[in-house]
């Protein structure tokens, strides 16, 4: 058992080796590919050649006629849906979009959506079957760019979408214009000693999950259907997949598997309904996944995004005013994360005068899906390069900039009430601490770079039952698919709670049968709000407990004081003995029956997560390439429940945004076919080229939390692709606006440097 | 993926009679790190794979310093590596061979299944050009000897015709002072494919250093590997000072035929030419000066 720890935590706060570690690294974890039963088939999936056509027919026939082919499905079988928004996990849906998303209906939208699935006896027949189907396509010129989709006279992708701003009723690609405001930025703006503006342009990015998407569907005579899949959400799968098929969503039953990332790109459903629908035309298992391509081509991504950002400061560094607009690639179908690029932008000052403008823009690429702290990566690699920019003008370290400007409790949100206790500027000072901060970087063509990041957090709802074992065990039922270590908190909440020892306790993942509606992993909700509930649950096992102690000593049950896993009598004395858990648990028959303890959880108000990070690089100035020396990451996580898993979610995100900042992108022709369809050509970072990232866990609780919880997940992906840029500068003078700042933009960026200064020698001269 | 026919022949007759019989459906697979990605996206699909790796003489390396080097199409690039004579006469090309992806797909991926896959952006081409390797061909015609420049013809072509298959490599034995070097710019620090590759070889009469001969051969900057001849031709009979690093680094870059794609722009490579053609001609003058073979 874990000694006494501070803080008054037993088990909280000490690093257990994880309960599925075992399964994990001997390779026995069930993953979705893992799946097989008898009679299964196997199901591919047609896609289109070409980025935006009608599609004028579909011949099936000579694909059916082929040995061992047993079904062929298109957008013909499954029901059309209305125009209509449902909420799903993080992000609301439009039920159209979701439909035309699983198979194209009419158009195809992007290189990769998918037109037709199969069913065959082997994955082989089912690809070669692919082939033989013959679809007219008549080709319409791509949008492939905001710029482009937005232009007068554009290319319409989806005619329902209309512009009615203005009075008018018109054919749009803009999906949405948000806008936010506080102040005069005008008036704002000429209170400014120094006003910097700028213009960024973000590459659409992929979550980069390593385990492909994947369904086995299974549908029986009876009219019921389980689906057993990787996924962020099984009540989403289950009720989305209801919808697409357009059956009742009770008749559904989803099996999470273990999933091998997600990112916020296992949220929405692709092969789900496909398998499920496969398998009703042929009674058959279906079984479907994706390769490493199809996950590129047609799922995930984030957006690519356009962004201008102008800031004003006063001398002594007071951020006075800013303005900002951004457009971001929603895809094929409207969504992008554009609202929360908007509303996080700024989120980490308190400015008096803001003007935000945002638009959701519909272009021929995948339909974006969310990515860790959705949207904020794009805004901050624009806001918090300004900042930069405006702390070198102002001659202030710029730390001690976003220390001066910083929000802190409050101080009034751009959106919202003013913000509870939060740990911002606690991680300023975490860094500005740090041995890192505090080391000296020479040598030529190296430079430092800071940044911070926000992000919201979510809460949502999630159900926990523990149940108590005759021999004194624990087991954590819980419905949150478990991406970042988060079965491992659930138990050890429950060991805290209940005071026994953290290998006493097993946590479950269950199907949707067999606990309470969850919502998805996403939204850094999973330790802090089913968390909750486990906490709650507990909870109610002590009471239960407590119940039945007192029945045995004839008290009252708040006579009963329940403290580190024993009972005993508020008031010592008499003949009682005190009982611990091991001792009452096989008495539970004699004492009332079994104890199942249960909770559930509707967490409206949240604590929001801010990190700070600070990133050395070197360049080399031939080839633009950048090394980077050594990174670091200060993060407010409110309480840590597993501090090793806290620091992997500190590390994760910030690998990831460091790999947005260098070389990942999505990469069109011309024609919008996508060229890098594979992980050779879309370049995520190996561990070569990446540090090992220093952490500094910033404890801050999040007011209203039973343990303090703050989402970790996500805000660590913010600020890196910020900092790097800030590096950059510092390291060979150049500001740069465009991600990926790949070797050769920051080449070109540098040579362009030279020579505008040897043109400027030149003329001293 | 369709389905396809397998045979491992032990012989080289019974591999060309093979190969020949079923002609263009068919295609040898050494160590099939770049077959069977094309095979599973359907980019190929021959009907036929003949699979050369247990044919003997296609999987041996012999070295003398009387009769240079003789590199089976079929050795995979990590015995390269491991091979001790390699690593001395030859460090440039066994660099480059090192480089390919990790060390399991070095355990699969050949030198010659290298350049018989046609890659504009194969790293140890450039490196083979840069030693003026040969290529043994055996056919149903019989045999024939071509060089490594010039045996690209097109992304993804090469001189080899039907039935035809690459047995060997040949490269002469390094003069005394001579030596190598292969470079290659990559966006990450590995597992990663060239943007540019520059290989060099060097022979120099150390007295004076003056530059015998020497070759420099490019990658994934044309639609074939390049070697760059006026560049190479400017530096025999030269001192190799900076000044004339610097004009052949210069013709190096003026050889380049570049094109825009995901890897990078024209403009990019013609730069990094010019950077890794000045890295390169350093380092192989450097083994080139310290050498003293034969």
């Amino acid at each position: 058992m874990a000694a006494s720890s501070t803080n008054g935590f037993r088990v909280i706060g000490t690093r257990p080796i994880r309960h599925d570690g075992v399964d994990k690294v001997t390779g026995r974890a069930k993953y979705g590919a893992d799946y097989a039963f008898p009679g299964m088939l196997h199901g591919k999936v047609l896609r289109s050649p070409h980025p935006h056509a009608r599609i004028k027919s579909i011949k099936v026939d000579k694909a059916l006629a082929l040995p061992g082919v047993k079904a062929i499905v298109t957008a013909a079988d499954l029901p059309e849906l209305p125009d209509k928004m449902e909420a799903a996990g993080e992000q609301a849906v439009n039920l159209n979009h979701l439909s035309m998303n699983i198979l194209a209906r009419g158009k195809a939208l992007y290189d990769g959506h998918p037109i037709a699935a199969v069913a065959a006896t082997s994955p082989h027949i089912a690809d070669e079957a692919l082939r033989l189907i013959e679809v007219e396509y008549e080709v319409l010129p791509p949008v492939m760019t905001v710029e482009d989709a937005m232009k007068p006279g554009a290319t319409i992708l989806l005619p329902s979408l209309r512009n009615k701003e203005d009075g008018a009723d018109k054919e749009t690609n803009v999906a949405a214009h948000i806008q936010f405001k506080r102040g005069d930025v005008a008036e704002g703006f000429k209170q400014a000693d120094y006003v910097i503006e700028r213009e960024f342009k973000t590459a659409m990015v992929h979550q980069g999950y390593i385990e492909p998407h994947n369904a086995v569907g299974i549908y029986n005579a009876d009219g019921h259907a389980t689906i057993y899949c990787s996924t962020q959400g099984s009540f989403v799968v289950r009720g989305l997949s209801a919808v697409v098929l357009g059956i009742s969503e009770g008749k559904i039953k989803v099996v999470p598997a273990e999933i091998g990332g997600g990112f916020g790109g296992k949220i929405p459903i692709y092969l789900e309904p496909l398998s499920v629908l496969l398998s009703m035309k042929t009674g058959h298992p279906v079984k479907m996944t994706m390769t490493r391509a199809e996950v590129l081509r047609a799922t995930g991504p984030t957006s690519g995004s356009t962004i201008r950002c102008k800031m004003g400061a006063t001398k002594d560094g007071k951020i006075v005013a800013a303005q900002c607009w951004l457009a971001y690639e929603a895809g094929a179908f409207p969504g992008s994360p554009v609202g929360s690029g908007a509303m996080t932008i700024l989120a980490p000052y308190n400015i008096p005068n803001v003007l935000v403008d945002a638009y959701d823009v519909v272009v021929n690429r995948p339909k974006t899906a969310a990515y860790r702290a959705p949207g904020a990566s794009n805004a901050a690699m624009a806001s918090e390069t300004v900042v930069d920019e405006l702390a070198e003008k102002c001659g202030i370290d710029p730390l001690d900039m976003r220390l001066l400007n910083g929000v802190e409790e409050g101080t009034p949100q751009i959106v919202g009430p003013p913000f509870k206790r939060i740990g911002f500027k606690e991680t300023l000072e975490a860094i500005k601490n740090s041995p890192h901060y505090q080391s000296r970087l020479t040598g030529a063509n190296r430079g430092r770079g800071v940044a911070s990041g926000f992000w919201f957090n979510v809460g949502l709802q999630s159900s926990a039952m523990v149940n108590l074992h005759t021999d004194g065990t624990v087991s954590v039922v819980i419905g949150s698919v478990d991406i970042g270590g988060t079965r491992a908190a659930q138990a050890m909440i429950a060991a805290e709670v209940l005071g026994v020892d953290i290998n006493d306790v097993r946590p479950t993942i269950a199907d949707t049968d067999s606990i309470g509606h969850t919502d998805v992993t996403a939204g850094s909700r999973t330790c802090f709000a089913t968390g909750w509930a486990v906490y709650e649950a507990a909870q109610d096992c002590v009471r239960q407990l407590k119940e039945r102690a007192a029945r045995q000593w004839e008290k009252k049950p708040d006579e009963i004081v329940f403290e580190n896993g024993t009972l005993s009598p508020a008031q010592p004395g008499g003949d009682i003995k005190p009982m611990s858990i091991k001792q009452i648990a096989p008495r539970l028959a004699r004492t009332g029956g079994p104890i199942v303890g249960r909770a559930t959880v509707n967490a409206r108000s949240v604590g929001p997560a801010f990190a700070s990070v600070c990133v050395d690089v070197e360049v080399d100035p031939d080839t633009g390439k950048t090394q980077i020396l050594r990174a670091t990451i200060a993060q407010d996580a409110g309480k840590a429940i597993h501090p090793s898993y806290v620091e992997g979610q500190m590390q994760g995100g910030m690998a990831q945004g460091l790999g947005w900042g260098l070389n990942e992108e999505y990469f069109y022709d011309d024609r919008g076919i996508l060229r890098n369809t594979g992980l050779l050509d879309y370049r995520m970072p190996t561990c070569l080229d990446l540090p090992e990232i220093e952490t500094a866990i910033v404890e801050v609780p999040t007011p209203g939390h039973p343990l303090g919880i703050r989402g970790v997940g996500e805000v660590s992906i913010v600020a890196p692709p910020a900092a790097l840029a800030n590096a950059i500068y510092h390291a060979v003078g150049v500001r740069m606006t465009e991600l990926p700042m790949s070797p050769p933009r920051l080449l070109k960026a540098i040579l362009k440097k030279r020579a505008a200064g040897e043109a400027q020698a030149a003329a001293a001269d | 993926m369709h389905a396809i026919n397998y045979e491992a022949p032990k012989s080289l007759d019974e591999a060309v009679k093979l190969l020949a019989a079923h002609g263009e459906k068919a295609r040898p697979l050494s160590g099939g790190t770049d077959l069977l990605i094309q095979l599973r996206a359907g980019t190929r699909r021959p009907e036929f794979v003949v699979d050369i790796k247990e044919i003997p003489e296609l999987a041996r390396i012999s070295f003398s310093l009387q009769h240079g080097l003789k590199l089976g199409a079929a050795v995979p690039c990590i015995a390269i590596h491991e091979n001790g004579d390699m690593r001395k006469y030859y460090p440039g090309l066994t660099e480059a061979a090192h480089l390919i992806g990790s060390l399991q797909i070095q355990s699969r991926a050949t030198v010659g299944g290298n350049l018989c896959n046609g890659s504009p952006a194969a790293d140890t081409t450039p490196a083979l050009v840069a030693l003026g390797a040969q290529a043994r061909l055996a056919g149903p015609k019989g045999e024939r000897i071509v060089p490594v420049d010039g045996f690209c013809l097109a992304p993804g072509r090469t001189v080899l015709q039907p039935g035809e298959l690459l047995v060997e490599l040949q490269i002469p034995a390094p003069e005394r002072h001579a030596s190598d070097a292969y470079l290659r710019f990559i966006p990450r620090n590995e597992m990663d494919i060239a943007v540019v590759g520059v290989g060099a070889a060097l022979s120099l009469d150390v007295s004076d250093d003056r530059v015998v001969e020497a070759r420099i051969g490019l990658g994934a900057v044309g639609p074939t590997p390049i070697f760059a001849a006026e560049a190479s031709k400017s530096l025999i009979g030269k001192t190799l000072d900076a000044a004339a690093i610097e004009r052949a680094a210069k013709l190096a870059v003026a050889a380049a035929t570049p094109i825009d794609d995901m890897r990078g722009t024209a403009e990019f490579r013609r730069h990094v030419v010019g950077v890794l053609t000045r890295r390169t001609l350093a380092i192989a003058a450097e083994r080139a000066r310290a050498a003293n073979q034969r």
